[in-house]
């Protein structure tokens, strides 16, 4: 039998030499039990090459909340009674020499006091900022993670960085390495799908695609980008004038005819296209159905606070969960507005409405549905921002910022690592992003160093040449 | 099964590597020993110093024998000790390394290795290539040229036979793919397969190499590799001309230019004594990176990124190694050492340019527009030196003209003249005198002759010079000052300071004054000393012949590289190419004339197992045409395609919103109209962040950093771009018109037609019977459903015919669809 799995093992193998190729590529290409056929035989599925997996798992899928634009750590999650104190006077030389600093170069350093009060929240007692009163409620399921650091200040390499464990382009994301590790459970949906939604003021950063990339992966690995205005995937509607029926006499027809032609040339790409050619034909169904949330009920929109259809990241948050249930591995949400150079007091509390209620719906409503257990979400940005003012608002800062994680594994009601007193360095029990990323394998069953793929002379990595896990979140 | 025909993999690798057992051949070194050693030893007992273990390395022989190998006596040699021992804490590699033990096999291939002398031998891509002698081989009839000789002989090797040669209809689809990017039209087919003259084939092969889409089907690769694109690459991703580097490729290619002579242009052409306006363009390659234009971005860090950029690309383009990996640390496998990688970067030190910013556009003028540009400007100063030649004449008619403005009164005169006007002659400053003058011959009736001509060729100029194209090039400056960064880190001032020099393990550089320059730098690239760029070259052309190279390492000819599946070949082409002055028309042409080109691609199952990898070539490649020519394919076999060459790269349908995520500032797509639609793909803007998605799903790579190699992948996105994307529903739409006017009148002869035009063969009595059923099952819905039929011819710009039956043209478009979404349609074999 030949299948999409044959074709992505023979290309990674064909790449390579037996000097090459790991052994954990060549023990996945004789993993008969690797191919575990779909519906009828019709759409194979790639069960990915980490198979059986390093660990058992505590989560089957990755729900990433991504704030682009860098959220202020101060005003969130990495609350600084000193930097209160302080407001208006010089940040200490000590601190900021020799700094890399983006915006703020040449410019007076003076602290600026946190713009929003902070509430301990739940049994655990969780400091969380005032502008997020629904997350509070949920408090006790959070890992706050208040000790990361990055190496890119500006947005475009530390997205790429955030995303793919460095700042040179044309690497996989982390979506990318998860799917062609572990597979996708869902026969009718790509294993690695991009939401995207936009502040309703403030600045919008400019993502690009490269964040959601294969880079050296096979293309078959991309993030595929769910778009809320016109087709959801592009090209995913028939053209105008030809029903479903019609669509499916013309994929039948070439279906058939590629059938004939295998039978007198016999080539294994053939049987990968016409398995493609299903899959597309079934994305065709699906996608409007997952879209359409006639089926939710009136409680469960109020929970998120959307009524759907407007691209909202609410409206996000409950495809996420929809994504979910039908087994797609990792689902990113990009909310783009969190770049506050200026008037953060008001524009941070702005964006935080826009997904407070939203995120926290999420939890609830996965943990309701029994579906937090085995679900990894993640919520932060590329980098935090300074301790020091730029106008009323801060700039970028890479040296020590917050993110937070729920779900399968995770211990709730955690604070892990702290910044020193300024909110400038992280200090204890320091985070690099690699580490993150690291943490993400790990739970969902993969050891970071053993999820390879062999290019440009050596095996790289998601997490590149670093990355420990951060043993402190789990349960 | 499954189990079976990968086990029949594993056995053909190790076949290819030639571990066997009953090979009574010595150890070789760099195909057998240095494989194992550099996956499993050389990370921490390799060249890097930095985590070099145990001070013991094992890349040089010196170093083994002193600690670990004990040359003719693999009994008493430690390595072998070590990598055998059942004891967990003595055994290496160290389970902390996550490095798979040795197999006994390898183990016993180690100690062969020792007993016969622990040689060691240079990496084999680091030796200069000499030409070979031709292998001997049994079957001498099916060798055509060199290249059938050295494929013959492995096919003897491992007891296989040649495929027999492909009919004709496959051979003309072939070249014509391979060598233009498109396919055969049906009457290119019927005079190829009815040429009976012996020198038919290569008749063919010299048409298609002397039509001008050669050149376009070549530039595709040199644009991925050298990341070509319409856009800066980084954050707010802005438009940049530089199409005329895109056209200069093309045109390179075209006149076959020599490939030394194409890769000095490219790397210093600015630096070539008076350097035209071709030679400046080719040198935008080295403007051709990722820039930022990003708030905030330091200029230090980017202009640190931008010299890393320009080492990786330059060393992967030319010479397939890795040197990126040194920006940080020594190269854990191949002798490259991060002062290599600083002093690499050292020769790009002088390019002018922002390192954050828009980049600046140079406006070049071409040979006659230059021309032109200067005639004019003779004629101006010719003109205005008569305007101000002093004249008694006009001194006397300007006295005139001042008594009678004088009289007049001096209103609307300019301030300063009429100042002037009102001092006495006599009293005048000379400056007064001057201003009075100039005023005068502006307006003198007696020069309005002159001041229309000077004014018309002063016309002429702007008109030539407004339209004048932009572009990036390199302009030397005084070069900034290298050091090598620590770890790669920017902030880190401490390194030495280098200047600029190639690595120090290949042969040495001839420079033309103190410091080298990049003009020297790409003279060493292309000396007849450089073992690697030729290698490299043919490699890359091998890939386009026979759909992966002779070293599938694209990439890499490094140690961690494949090995050449046929090295003597490799080097026999590499020592050709350069002997025939860097000819590259002379290698396409020598690999598709030869009998393995011509080879049927087809693979009985038998075949497949024997060779699944086709290393030894006794059947052709097939494969996934490329994404540019997927979209030329359809466009040509339509009639839609326009053969212009060249330009501003176009803007083809794209889904609205596509590029919501861009700003600074935002932009909207706006397809372009009429022929711009239906240009080559390689035409179509290339944005980096967000490039074209029917590209993109067709493994296009965003450039944001060198391809060599692109994936073939295949996936339901990319059925979805075929069935959905609306210039392919255009595509069948007017193909379907076609059809219907020029296929005859009954299904069967249309689809014969639509066959022939679309895979140059007639269709087979049962995909008649298959498209016949779906024409008519669509016809008669259509007929019943006439708006929809409306609508479903209504997708793209092309007008409608107003003489057809809307019914009738929607059902052919169903079927023109089913056509062209076939796996033969997208497939080159």
């Amino acid at each position: 039998m030949n299948s999409f799995v044959d074709r992505v093992n023979r290309r990674a193998f064909l790449g390579q030499s037996a000097c090459r190729l790991g052994s954990l590529a060549l023990a996945s290409l004789l993993d008969p039990g690797l191919l575990r056929g779909g519906d009828g035989g019709k759409v194979q599925r790639w069960n990915g090459v980490i198979n059986p997996l390093h660990r058992a798992p505590k989560v089957k899928r990755v729900i990433w909340l991504y704030m682009a634009g860098g959220p202020s750590h101060l005003e969130t999650f990495d609350y600084k009674p000193m930097l209160a104190k302080m407001s208006g006077k010089p940040m200490p030389e000590s601190i900021t020499k020799g700094q890399p600093i983006a915006q703020l170069q040449g410019a007076k350093l003076n602290c600026l006091a946190p713009q929003h009060d902070f509430k301990k929240c739940g049994k655990s007692g969780q400091e969380i900022s005032s502008i997020f009163p629904r997350l509070a409620e949920v408090a006790d399921d959070l890992a706050i993670v208040r000790s990361l650091h990055t190496n890119a200040i500006n947005h475009d390499p530390a997205h790429t960085l955030m995303n793919t464990g460095t700042t040179i382009s044309g690497r996989p994301s982390a979506g990318s390495w998860v799917w062609y590790g572990l597979g996708s459970d869902c026969e009718n949906l790509p294993g690695f799908i991009v939401l995207t939604s936009t502040g309703a003021s403030g600045q919008q950063q400019p993502i690009a695609q490269r964040q959601w990339h294969s880079g050296f992966l096979p293309g078959s690995f991309q993030g595929v980008h769910f778009h809320s205005k016109g087709d959801p995937v592009l090209y995913v509607k028939s053209p105008d004038g030809v029903s479903a029926d019609k669509q499916r006499d013309i994929v039948d027809a070439s279906q058939s005819l590629n059938q004939l032609f295998n039978e007198r040339v016999d080539d294994p790409e053939i049987a990968t296209r016409i398995s493609q050619y299903e899959m597309a034909f079934r994305m065709q169904s699906s996608v409007p159905g997952l879209m359409d949330l006639s089926g939710e009920t009136k409680e469960t929109l109020d929970l998120y606070g959307t009524k759907g259809g407007d691209g909202s990241f609410a409206a996000n948050c409950l495809l996420a969960r929809r994504l979910a249930e039908r087994g797609v591995r990792f689902i990113q949400l990009y909310h783009r507005d969190w770049d506050h150079h200026g008037g953060i007091k008001n524009d941070i509390q702005k964006v935080a409405k826009e997904v407070d209620q939203a995120m926290a719906a999420l939890l609830k409503d996965l943990k309701r549905r029994g579906l937090l257990d085995s679900t990894l979400v993640i919520w932060g940005g590329e980098f935090g921002r300074t301790p020091m003012a730029q106008g009323n608002g801060r700039d970028h800062h890479i040296k020590g910022f917050s993110m937070w994680l729920a779900g399968g594994g995770i211990k709730g009601g955690v604070t892990y690592g702290a910044t020193d007193e300024f909110g400038y360095n992280a200090v204890e029990k320091v985070v690099h992003v690699n580490d993150l990323h690291a943490t993400i394998l790990h739970l969902l069953g993969i050891d970071h160093e053993r999820l390879t793929f062999p290019t440009q002379g050596r095996n790289f990595r998601l997490t590149d040449v670093a990355g420990k896990v951060i043993e402190g979140v789990l349960a | 099964m499954r189990r079976k025909s990968l086990v029949v993999i594993v056995a053909a690798i190790l076949s290819t590597a030639r571990l066997s057992a009953a090979t009574p051949k010595p150890v070789n070194f760099s195909r057998e020993i240095q494989p194992i050693l550099a996956a499993h030893c050389y990370s921490c007992h390799g060249p890097d110093e930095g985590k070099r273990k145990a001070k013991l390395r094992l890349d040089q022989r010196e170093w083994a024998v002193e600690k670990a190998v004990k040359a003719g006596d693999a009994a008493h040699s430690p390595l072998i000790d070590r990598v055998a021992s059942s004891d967990a804490d003595e055994r290496m590699p160290p389970p902390a390394s996550k490095k798979d033990r040795l197999t006994p096999d390898q183990i016993q291939l180690l100690r062969r290795w020792i007993d016969e002398g622990a040689r060691y031998d240079i990496h084999w891509s680091y030796v200069k290539p000499t030409q070979p002698a031709l292998p001997p081989v049994k079957n001498k009839a099916w060798v055509h040229n060199a290249v059938d000789a050295f494929v013959a002989a492995e096919h003897e090797a491992n007891g296989l036979a040649p495929a027999p040669e492909a009919d004709r209809i496959a051979l003309v689809r072939r070249l014509s793919f391979d060598l233009t990017g498109l396919p055969p039209t049906p009457k290119e087919v019927d005079a190829f397969v009815g040429d009976k003259s012996p020198d038919a084939y290569e008749k063919l092969v010299d048409r298609l190499l002397a039509s001008t889409q050669y050149g376009e089907r070549m530039a595709m690769f040199w644009l991925d590799a050298v990341r070509y694109a319409d856009t800066a690459g980084y954050h707010s991703d802005n438009h940049r001309d530089v199409w005329l580097f895109r056209d200069y490729v093309i045109a390179a290619f075209n006149a076959n230019k020599r490939f030394d002579q194409f890769t000095i242009e490219q790397l210093a052409g600015d630096l070539l004594p008076n350097p035209t306006a071709e030679q400046r363009i080719a040198s935008g390659y080295n403007r051709l990176l990722q820039t930022t234009e990003e708030g905030g971005a330091q200029a230090k860090e980017y202009t640190a990124k931008y010299a890393a950029d320009r080492v990786r690309n330059a060393s992967t383009v030319w010479m397939a190694s890795t040197m990126g990996c040194c920006e940080c640390h020594n190269h854990k496998f191949d002798p490259f050492t991060s002062k290599d990688f600083y002093s690499f970067s050292a020769f790009f030190a002088d390019i002018q340019e922002k390192a954050v910013g828009r980049q600046d556009q140079t406006p070049i003028l071409f040979l006659e527009s230059a021309a032109r540009v200067k005639l004019f400007d003779e004629q101006l100063a010719s003109l205005r030196a008569t305007l101000n030649k002093p004249s008694a004449e006009l001194d006397g008619l300007q006295a005139e003209w001042e008594k009678k403005t004088r009289a007049e009164g001096s209103k609307g005169l300019p301030k300063p003249v009429a100042a002037a006007l009102a001092v006495d002659p006599a009293k005048r400053s000379p400056n007064q005198k001057q201003a009075l003058s100039n005023h005068y011959r502006g307006i003198a009736p007696e020069l309005e002759a002159i001041r229309k001509a000077a004014a018309d060729v002063q016309r002429q100029r702007d008109a030539l010079t407004k339209n004048v194209p932009t572009t990036l090039v390199s302009t030397s400056v005084s070069p900034r000052v290298v050091r090598i960064l620590p770890r790669g880190n920017w902030l880190d001032d401490s390194g030495e300071v280098v200047k600029p020099a190639v690595p120090g393990f290949l042969p040495a550089m001839e420079a033309q004054s103190q410091r080298a320059s990049r003009l020297d730098l790409a003279k060493w690239i292309v000396s007849t000393e450089n073992p690697l760029t030729a290698r490299v070259f043919v490699n890359r052309v091998w890939r386009i012949c026979f759909g992966q190279g002779i070293v599938k390492s694209q990439d890499d000819f490094g140690i961690q590289g494949s090995l050449p599946s046929h090295p003597q070949l490799l080097d026999w082409l590499a020592v050709e190419f350069v002997d025939n002055g860097w000819d590259v028309k002379h290698v396409v042409k020598l690999l598709v004339m030869s009998n393995t080109y011509r080879q049927s691609s087809a693979a009985s199952k038998p075949m497949r197992e024997k060779d699944p990898a086709n290393v030894w070539l006794a059947r052709q490649g097939r494969f996934r045409l490329d994404a540019e020519m997927v979209r030329d394919n359809a466009l040509e076999v339509s009639g839609l395609l326009s053969r212009k060459i060249g330009g501003p790269s176009v803007r083809p349908y794209q889904p609205a919103g596509y590029w919501s995520f861009l700003n600074f500032p935002k932009r909207e797509w706006q397809a372009d109209q009429g022929e711009s639609l239906y240009r080559r793909g390689l035409y179509t803007y290339w944005c980096r962040t967000f490039l074209h998605p029917s590209l993109l799903a067709f493994d296009a790579p965003t450039r944001e950093e060198c391809t060599v190699e692109r994936a073939r992948s295949s996936t339901p996105l990319q059925a979805l771009v075929l069935l959905n994307d609306p210039i392919y529903v255009e595509a069948a739409r007017v193909f379907a018109e076609r059809i219907v006017k020029e296929g005859g009148s009954d299904p069967a002869a249309r689809l014969n037609w639509a066959y022939r035009r679309a895979l140059s063969r007639s269709a087979n009595p049962v995909e008649v019977k298959l498209l016949t059923e779906l024409y008519r099952k669509h016809l008669a819905a259509f007929q019943t459903d006439l708006a929809s039929a409306k609508k479903a011819v209504a997708v793209g710009q092309s007008p409608l015919p107003k003489d057809m039956d809307v019914a009738e043209l929607a059902a052919w478009t169903s079927v023109a669809r089913a056509i062209l979404n076939l796996h033969e349609s997208i497939t080159r074999n």
